[in-house]
């Protein structure tokens, strides 16, 4: 087991319009396998997103408990839930989420700098610097690195989340509708950039999409409905 | 690290932010010009009521005064010991000075000092101010011949070359005077002798007036010379309040002699006024050189108006109205003679005020507590203050108006406290998204509270920094912005004929600098902690999906 990086067991959430309990979530259980690409699949309204909230620790699950790499972490303390948001997990979202006063570069930089104490940045600064070049380069946006996000194209923001969300390293990336707001070529550019960082980097992707034709791409599909997982997880490919 | 990299971006992009600390800015600016100029002018007016005052004044309640001021000098060092720097006796007593101008006499109350030259200038700032230079170094009774308007342009003429052309005139004047009596009475006489004419001779005898009137106007505009030999002050005056004697007169001669020096508080014989073009002049009533009178009271038990005659050797300008325009310094032995002060048969002096120097470091209320101790005023007619005692209501003003005007605009700053927080939220709600994001990356909810706390005393710090800086600019040029005032506005900011300083003291204190400043990045940064609150209590999720 493993090879399960994050694992959800029974998660159930509501929200409260008018004292009228709105369940999203009606008991999800749910594993992300290392190495793989996941993909939760649903129409808006399933609960898809709330789903990634809560397994990004964002949010609190009124039911189930969230486990990673063993622990648990859905009630773990703030402190804690913070840390495991900035140096285990990377997230990405439909609207990319770039800090608008800060260049593409500075936006990269911003969990490690969110991470460490003043002392701890200014010590490691140069090398910290590198990497956060060097993860630009990976998406191809190293020449961009001192515009602002307001200067740049769509796919770029998410070229430039997807950079931030790997600098620290972090074992698993949660994309909530990574192309949901970019034309389909760019989409495809993002999704390219996702599966190649999976298959070069093995890196663990869960990714969130309403798009069945993004989902088959995926390693391991799972469908989701009105708050509940529909089937098993059906492989898509063959593991390799 | 990230929380001062975001708020120096939000500094340099949210000028709204900027905008509501313009009036941090402004009240800042205006606290400091506002404290250097009170204290400026409470630091001036401190100098000049303590230069003169000494720093402790005892006076004696008794109109005779206090016998033998040495045996109580040598109390009083007892008492007061190393602290003592220097002790000065001096007898007051209320006058009526009489100044003859222009065939008038201009009387005014004044408070009449008998100083010893020697040491009066050592416990109070009195030498400073007299006008004649060599009289500053050294106080002297005596007419100076010439240079009473070494420091000032149009000051007229004075002192013995003044005194000999004057005594010249008022001779020429008498000669002329007598050849028209002369001729009058001979003209009498050749109308005498017809009985039926004598109501026309009587007729005639109001033109001796009119002849006199005639030379009197023609030479007063130098000050009224036709009275300055004569025994008589004037009309305005009873005989017997006139003093000395017809003989006297005839002796003394005013070209070579002089009266008894007295020094005059420069008010009490000039007025200030403003020509058709707007200049200050001075016209003086008296000067050095002139002859004036003094009426004060005997120091008997039944006091007696005594009338003296004092020659004016310098005039006395300390820049406060109060003490210009009701002092006048005689000789301490001769005022002692004149109301009778000394014990015919033992020779003993009386005096009515010891005024004392300390040491710059004595503490003025311990030692004159100590004072009245040794003279406890049952026993002893005397009353012993300190220089701020006697001046505590004007000091108390001056405090009151500085507390109260602090007070106000300290409170102008907490109203820009209030518009920096409807500023914060405002900036919050619309960083709403980027928190959720700060979040989403690990930020905690105090590393977001602390990114706007820090925003706030950044805004702070810049804020009340320019005010610092503006308003030390401000005073810095205080004296060329109220000229930009009154060129524009017409109206003069600093009325010189009202106030004696012709610039605009200021005294810049670092601490008050230090207090302004801290009080105001204090406001900043409580008027942003309710924003950065909300902030960091943002639910996450919520803030990410906000639009």
């Amino acid at each position: 087991m493993s090879d399960i990086v994050l694992s959800a067991h029974g998660i159930r959430k509501s929200y409260y319009k008018n004292e009228l309990e709105v369940p999203v979530l009606r008991g999800v259980d749910v594993d992300v396998v290392r190495g793989k690409v996941t993909a939760l699949v649903g129409r808006s309204g399933s609960g898809k997103s709330t789903l990634m909230h809560i397994l990004a620790t964002l949010d609190v699950p009124d039911a189930g408990e969230v486990h990673f790499g063993g622990r648990r972490i859905d009630n773990a303390s703030r402190r804690t839930r913070d840390a495991f948001r900035n140096d285990q997990i990377g997230i990405i979202f439909q609207f990319y989420h770039l800090l608008p006063e800060l260049s593409a570069l500075e936006n990269v930089l911003a969990p490690t700098m969110i991470g460490c104490s003043l002392r701890d940045y200014f010590r490691n600064r140069k090398e910290t610097r590198r990497r956060a070049e060097a993860m630009l380069d990976r998406v191809g946006l190293l020449h961009r690195a001192t515009h602002k996000p307001s200067e740049l194209s769509g796919g770029e923001m998410q070229r430039t989340a997807i950079a931030r969300s790997l600098m620290n390293k972090p074992t698993l990336l949660l994309a909530d509708e990574p192309t949901g707001n970019l034309d389909t070529e760019t989409g495809q550019d993002i999704l390219r950039l996702l599966r190649g960082l999976n298959q070069d980097d093995g890196l663990t992707i869960c990714m969130i999409t309403h798009d069945d034709a993004i989902a088959t791409n995926a390693d391991i599909c799972h469908r989701m409905k009105d708050g509940q997982l529909m089937q098993t997880p059906r492989r898509v490919k063959a593991v390799a | 690290m990230y929380r001062w990299l975001l708020c120096f971006r939000y500094l340099r992009t949210r000028y709204i932010a900027l905008a509501s600390i313009i009036s941090v800015t402004l009240g800042v600016a205006t606290l400091i010009v506002v404290n250097a100029v009170m204290s400026g002018f409470s630091a001036e007016m401190h100098e000049r009521l303590h230069g003169l005052a000494s720093d402790i004044l005892i006076e004696s309640y008794a109109s005779g005064g206090l016998p033998n001021p040495e045996y109580h000098v040598d109390e009083i060092r007892k008492v007061v010991g190393d602290d003592l720097a220097g002790a000065s006796v001096s007898v007051h007593v209320p006058a009526m000075l009489g100044i003859e101008h222009a065939g008038q006499v201009i009387t005014r109350h004044v408070q009449l000092v008998g100083i010893d030259s020697a040491t009066y200038d050592k416990v109070s700032h009195f030498g400073r101010y007299l006008i004649h230079p060599n009289n500053r170094d050294e106080v002297r009774f005596d007419l100076r011949e010439a240079g009473y308007d070494a420091d000032r342009e149009e000051f007229p003429i004075a002192g013995w070359q003044y005194r000999r052309r004057k005594a010249i005139e008022t001779k020429l004047i008498e000669q002329e005077r007598q050849r028209a009596e002369q001729i009058a009475k001979r003209y009498e006489a050749l109308q005498a002798p017809s009985a039926a004419d004598q109501s026309s001779a009587a007729d005639h005898l109001p033109a001796d007036d009119e002849l006199d009137f005639g030379f009197a106007d023609d030479t007063g505009l130098s000050a009224g010379p036709r009275f300055m030999d004569g025994p008589t002050i004037g009309q305005n005056v009873p005989a017997e309040l006139s003093g000395g004697g017809a003989n006297e007169a005839s002796v003394f001669d005013p070209a070579t002699e002089q009266y008894a020096g007295i020094i005059l508080g420069i008010s009490t014989c000039s007025t200030k006024w403003r020509d058709a073009d707007g200049n200050v002049r001075d016209t003086y009533y008296a000067r050095p050189g002139d002859d004036v009178r003094m009426m004060f009271p005997s120091a008997s038990d039944n006091p007696k108006i005594l009338n003296q005659r004092f020659t004016v050797v310098d005039l006395y300008e300390s820049g406060m109205s109060e003490y210009d325009s009701t002092f006048a310094f005689v000789p301490l032995d001769k005022l002692q003679e004149l109301r009778q002060m000394i014990d015919p048969q033992t020779g003993v002096r009386s005096i009515t005020t010891i005024q004392l120097k300390l040491a710059a470091d004595a503490d003025l209320n311990a030692v004159r507590d100590r004072l009245r101790q040794r003279f406890p005023a049952e026993v002893y007619a005397m009353n012993i203050q300190t220089w701020r005692d006697m001046q505590g209501p004007l000091l108390a003003a001056v405090q009151l108006e500085t507390t109260i005007l602090n007070i106000l605009l300290f409170l102008i700053i907490a109203v820009a406290g209030f518009g920096i927080l409807a500023t914060f939220f405002m900036i919050v709600v619309e960083k709403t998204r980027d928190i959720g994001t700060l979040k989403a990356l690990g930020a905690s909810g105090s590393g977001v509270m602390s990114i706007f706390l820090s925003y706030g005393l950044l805004l702070g710090i810049v804020g009340s920094g320019v005010g610092l800086l503006g308003g030390l600019i401000f005073v810095h040029y205080i004296n060329d912005i109220a000229g930009v005032i009154e060129r524009i506005t017409g109206q003069e900011v600093f009325d010189p004929t009202v106030y004696y300083f012709s610039e605009i003291p200021t005294i810049i204190s670092p601490l008050t600098l230090v207090w302004v400043m801290a009080g105001a990045i204090a406001i900043a940064v409580m008027a942003s902690v309710l924003p950065a609150l909300r902030a960091a209590r943002m639910h996450p999720v919520a803030a990410l999906r906000f639009e």
